[in-house]
């Protein structure tokens, strides 16, 4: 078993009473690049909320350093667990310098800051992201990559650990998407652990060091994205029928999924052993 | 700090309308006359403004800035330029409040900010939970506030056909909201507890900085998002309700006075102390026009009345052209 700072203990996670997940039990490994993946209100984003304290668990417990994060104060939590989330809004005419900085809320209070350990995580976040050049201009004026950019810097700022990722490459261009995922893996390799929620399975299949893959607010396989993932697997967990081959670049699965127009071409494909690519 | 050089004109056109202000009168004075008098060398000169004069220019001041503050914080947790504390309800529950208590226990100034406050809390909470569905957010506020507003309005008139003529006069009085409170001993109990919450003010100042990213932001900064938002809606109300109640509803400040300040600064979001400051320029701009314009003295709250229907009709059209 591996280390973990960050797991979910048989935890059941509700909206309004309607359950989502129930006795859900996940673990991340430390220094891992953990990715969950699932079809459409599989949990996948409840479960994150879940990890990320914003939904509290109707019943069993989110443990952060073996202590109930219900039990520990909101800024100490925020000091070990930080959040990309889907929803952010920035204010009317902040600069990314500005929005950036924010993200040190955690670390200051109304009589103490540091103020050079902000500037200095204000830059490491800006240079870690790129977006140093960016630092005087409004957000507004930004294009959708590069604000994205400036929401990780402000998730960097906070200097946490352990990072949450949810759903951060939706609405990039595919270019835009592989260059903060490649992001992520750097920052990865740097030791940090992130936790991300993907839609696109052969992103996660080559990012992912860790896989954890949902259906119905269940985990149904986890594990090195090697391991699990099969064509049996996908077409369990997403019914769709797909060929499993090795990702010319990497060496990853590859999931090419079949369509209405490849099985009528070539029906029996989708039994066949997957072809190999050399 | 560009925050703070942004901020130094707009505080020294306050002192320069204060000036104004004490030279105005039915005997007027010179620029002079007024800064001699302030010393309090002067004889009938000093009485005259410090104090005859110098209590409404106060209150003129921290009203304005409390009103202000109010509305920076209503607009910034709604993020709409509407969620203004007189538009969701407050102002008129304060009234409705005021009504009451004239109709059950007589005026006196005691049972007059008794009823405003509660009435003002008790509409605030009224609107609070109609609005609250898993949080409250601002959209959803102003809406239910709006209708609100309008009941309380049907409920007011309602009262004041049913009371007896001399407590409706009253009653009808103070609701236009008035300055011409005359000396320190009605000024000072209200700005007393006015100062109180400004350290309340400085507090929310940093959390709000968050609620402005979105809930989710906030509460990965280490936020405690609905009880955090809770006491700043509090305060807020605070600040209209003890306004309110010394001075009767006064529109327009709390709505626009946020709006100028932000368009008056370079950075993110409302600026707190901006607005503070244009509140309380605002405020005692239309004391002044109220008191030497027409031709007998109106009280503040109608010229502040015209002046937020005007500003209302900007911002409709403007919102109308962009749709």
């Amino acid at each position: 078993m591996e280390p973990s700072r960050l797991r979910a203990d048989d935890v059941t996670l509700a909206y309004d009473g309607r359950v989502v997940s129930q006795g859900l039990d996940l673990a991340v490994p430390d220094g891992s690049f953990t990715v969950i993946v699932g079809p459409n209100a599989c949990g996948k984003s409840t479960l994150l909320r879940g990890l990320a304290r914003l939904l509290r668990p109707a019943a069993g417990q989110v443990v952060l350093d073996c202590r109930s994060v219900a039990e520990l104060r909101t800024k100490e939590v925020a000091r070990q667990v930080g959040l990309l989330p889907q929803t952010a809004v920035a204010p009317d005419g902040i600069t990314v310098a500005d929005l950036v900085a924010r993200g040190r809320y955690p670390h200051q209070d109304l009589f103490r800051r540091d103020a050079a350990a902000d500037r200095a995580a204000v830059a490491a976040a800006l240079a870690a992201t790129g977006t140093e050049e960016l630092a005087q201009r409004p957000v507004d004026e930004l294009s959708g990559g590069q604000r994205q950019r400036v929401w990780v810097a402000m998730a960097l700022a906070q200097e946490t650990p352990l990072l949450l990722l949810d759903e951060p490459t939706t609405y990039l261009d595919i270019a835009h998407q592989i260059e903060l995922l490649d992001l992520f893996a750097r920052l990865n390799d740097e030791g940090a652990t992130l936790v991300a929620v993907l839609h696109d399975l052969n992103h996660a299949a080559r990012y992912a060091t860790h896989l954890v893959v949902m259906k119905d607010g269940a985990v149904v396989a986890s594990g090195a994205p090697q391991e699990i993932v099969t064509a049996d697997l996908i077409e369990e967990v997403f019914g769709l029928p797909s060929v499993v081959i090795d990702d010319p670049l990497t060496g990853r699965p590859l999931v090419v999924p079949h369509s209405a127009s490849t099985r009528r071409s070539s029906p029996p494909e989708r039994s066949a052993e997957a072809p190999r690519v050399p | 700090m560009s925050a703070v050089r942004t901020a130094l004109p707009l505080a020294a056109a306050t002192v320069a309308l204060a000036v104004v202000a004490l030279m105005l009168g039915d005997y007027p004075l010179t620029v002079p006359q007024v800064l001699t008098a302030l010393t309090g060398t002067s004889g009938f000169e000093s009485t005259m403004v410090l104090e005859w004069r110098l209590p409404r220019v106060t209150a003129a001041i921290l009203f304005g800035a409390a009103l202000a503050i109010s509305g920076a914080l209503f607009q910034t947790l709604t993020r709409n330029p509407l969620g203004s504390p007189d538009l969701i309800g407050f102002a008129t529950g304060s009234y409705t409040g005021v009504i009451v208590v004239t109709v059950v226990l007589g005026t006196s100034v005691v049972t007059t900010t008794a009823g405003a406050l509660l009435g003002g809390l008790g509409t605030a909470i009224l609107v609070y939970l109609l609005a609250y569905r898993r949080g409250v957010q601002g959209f959803r506020l102003i809406v239910v506030g709006i209708g609100v507003t309008a009941m309380l309005h049907a409920l007011n008139t309602w009262l004041l056909l049913r009371a007896q003529e001399e407590v409706a006069m009253g009653a009808a009085i103070w609701g236009t909201g008035s300055l011409s409170l005359t000396s320190w001993s009605d000024v000072v109990p209200a700005v007393g507890v006015l100062l109180v919450t400004a350290p309340l003010v400085v507090w929310a100042s940093r959390p709000l900085r968050q609620l402005e990213l979105g809930d989710d932001a906030a509460a990965a900064h280490g936020v405690r998002v609905e009880p955090t938002r809770l006491a700043i809606i509090g305060l807020g109300i605070l600040l209209t309700a003890l306004v309110t109640a010394a001075t009767g509803p006064i529109a327009f400040v709390a709505l626009a006075a946020p709006q100028v300040a932000k368009r008056l600064w370079t950075g993110a979001g409302i600026p707190l102390v901006h607005s503070a400051l244009t509140g309380a320029f605002l405020l005692l701009g239309a004391d002044l026009l109220a008191q030497y314009v027409p031709a007998q003295p109106v009280p503040v709250g109608v010229v502040t009345v015209v002046l937020g229907g005007l500003y209302l009709l900007g911002v409709l059209i403007r919102e109308a052209r962009r749709a």
